[in-house]
């Protein structure tokens, strides 16, 4: 299952030059502010927009191709599409739009399928009820359910939260979690909240003025320095994979490896061996040039400085390796002045907070 | 007075909603291919919406008259239909549909491209990624949320259709139970000494079922909002 990409588009005052490939099922972020493309990225893929010139595959199969005149109209490139508003069709019941695409699809999903699917995103009761008649989650959740009954080859989310307040987003997020977990079709996520990012996204696209600016493996590309202008400043910060390795019971913590680090954060409800995903902020960490003793900061991980980017105002973003672990830390510029600061130098990385973005895909056979 | 209809005038009132109904079925399909038009842009779009609406603002005997050179059987297109499908228009109850059906033709182009105008686009687009080809979206999604628009419409025209008389009478002439529609009846009651009475009473239907039609098309409006989630 992948998804291939490569066109180019041309608006008024505005170019897209876009080449980028979805590999492997679980979630892809396209990342990036507003404005700069990315819902016309997805359109080109659903095949709501031509672009220029470009190719888009699907399978391995053309769905579209300047070149050669292939163009397979929306209607038959089985690609599942969640819009920002959406979309449900005022007339028809939640039961209907779950419908539709689902008897419009010449592969069905088998009954228990579909029935698991509507149990998923918690839809069970609202089946008999207008569109008008639900709250903004609930109708982005019949919104996914109805794109995931049409049994896609792939899932096209749009900014599926922005138009929802921070309360309903973070009631949304668990349902996408789990569709995450359960589907085993790549899934593009349309973002410009690097916090959903982190939560969700196993590779992330970034984004900029029309371009794709780096592409990878989310830890990769949330670790790099060179990007932090695009990643968002204050939020930027390391993203680090790791497991449980025990609760200490007394403390209510949570102890968690990640490479040959350890971290400790407030208790998890998972169960020992389960992965996680660990979020670093780079204003979060503080550096000191001895070990520090009597301090109230529990994960206190030796590093060795590996870059510095400096910007404009008074602050430098510091890249460690802390025995493979890449950790970011945003320290004036005067700090690393008085510290003397630099390539090479062997620092302590104090990290005030640390904070436990995602919980592990095995959801299943728990309460 | 007597409330009671004679004959005669149960003729007229039964030829006119006759007239009217077949007006307004025999122009809706057009109506909504037109609305349809209309309702996206094109070169030369005002130029048809100029077309459709111009019956509204040209005299109803200029239409009579544009209607008897064109269909008159000694009109080119009028002796065509006559020799080929035997159709004839001139001084026949379907000459006067012809008439009613031009001229509130506009009332359903306009109600109806109200209708689909309102329709919000992405949900075509949500349609399509879902699987439904244009005539699919067009029968599962267009058609039932403009459904109570084109009703309106409908019930607009045919209340209009009902009054129509400059149009007639100079296309079809005033045949009684042929093109005497209620509006000629009227007029030949009021023209006929001794008249007034039958001319009140036929004034008061005809009030009547101007005042139901407006009514029905507003309870169709109505409901065009609701189903549409607003």
């Amino acid at each position: 299952m992948n998804i291939e990409v490569r066109f180019t588009h041309r608006f008024p005052g505005f170019e897209l030059d876009i080449a980028f490939a979805v590999e492997r099922p679980g979630v892809t972020a396209l990342f990036g502010p507003s404005g700069c493309g990315k819902t016309t990225i997805v359109n080109v893929i659903a095949g709501l927009l031509k672009p220029d010139k470009g190719e888009v595959r699907l399978n391995g199969s053309t769905v579209l191709d300047t070149t050669s005149g292939i163009n397979v109209p929306a209607h038959k490139r089985r690609i599942g599409y969640v819009f920002q508003d959406a979309r449900l069709f005022p007339h028809m019941s939640v039961r209907r739009n779950l419908d539709f695409g689902a008897r419009r699809t010449g592969e069905r999903l088998p009954d228990g399928e579909a029935s698991a699917i509507i149990t998923l995103l918690g839809l069970d009761n609202l089946l008999e009820r207008k569109p008008r008649h639900l709250s903004g989650g609930e109708r982005q959740r019949v919104a996914l359910g109805r794109a995931l009954l049409s049994n896609p080859a792939a899932l096209l989310l749009d900014e599926p939260l922005a138009a929802l307040d921070s309360g309903r987003k973070a009631g949304i997020l668990p349902y996408l979690e789990r569709i995450r977990d359960e589907a085993r079709i790549p899934i593009l996520y349309v973002s410009h909240s690097i916090d959903e990012v982190t939560r969700l996204a196993n590779d992330i696209v970034v984004l900029n003025a029309g371009k794709i600016a780096a592409s990878g493996p989310v830890e990769d590309i949330m670790s790099r320095l060179d990007l932090f202008p695009l990643t968002g400043r204050f939020e930027a910060g390391a993203v680090l994979e790791g497991h449980i390795a025990r609760h200490l019971a007394d403390e209510d913590m949570t102890q968690v490896v990640v490479g040959r680090n350890r971290f400790v954060v407030p208790r998890v409800g998972d169960d020992p061996g389960s992965a996680l995903r660990l979020r670093v902020r780079a204003r979060d960490v503080m550096l000191a040039t001895k070990a520090p003793r009597d301090i109230s900061a529990n994960n206190i991980i030796a590093g060795k400085v590996t870059g510095i980017r400096e910007d404009t105002g008074p602050y430098v973003d510091v890249q460690l390796d802390c025995a493979g672990t890449v950790l970011l830390a945003r320290i004036t510029r005067m700090s690393r002045t008085r510290l003397a600061i630099g390539h090479g130098k062997k620092v302590w990385a104090l990290v005030k907070s640390v904070s436990v973005e995602r919980t592990p895909s095995r959801q299943d056979g728990r309460s | 007075m007597n409330l009671m209809l004679t004959p005669v005038e149960t003729e007229a009132l039964l030829l006119s909603l006759k007239v009217s109904a077949v007006a307004v079925l025999f122009a809706l399909p057009l109506a909504i291919a037109v609305a349809m038009l209309l309702a996206r842009s094109f070169p030369g779009r005002a130029v048809l919406n100029a077309i459709v609406h111009l019956p509204i603002v040209l005299p109803p005997v200029v239409m009579g008259y544009l209607l008897l050179v064109t269909f008159g059987l000694r009109a080119p297109l009028g002796a065509w239909l006559n020799d080929t499908f035997g159709i004839r228009f001139m001084f026949s109850w379907t000459g006067a549909a012809l008439a009613a059906g031009i001229i509130t033709f506009p009332f359903q182009v306009r109600a109806i491209r109200l209708a689909l105008e309102a329709i919000d686009p992405g949900l075509m687009q949500a349609a399509e990624t879902l699987g439904a080809g244009s005539l699919d979206r067009f029968a599962s999604i267009t058609l039932p949320l403009a459904a109570p628009g084109i009703l309106a419409g409908a019930v607009t025209a045919y209340a209009a259709s009902l009054g129509e008389f400059g149009a007639i009478i100079t296309f079809v002439s005033n045949i009684p139970g042929e093109t005497r529609t209620l509006p000629l009846a009227i007029y030949t009651a009021i023209q006929t000494p001794g008249g007034e009475a039958a001319a009140a009473r036929l004034v008061l239907l005809a009030i009547a079922l101007a005042f139901a039609g407006l009514i029905l098309s507003e309870i169709a409006a109505h409901h065009l909002k609701r189903i549409n989630g607003r």
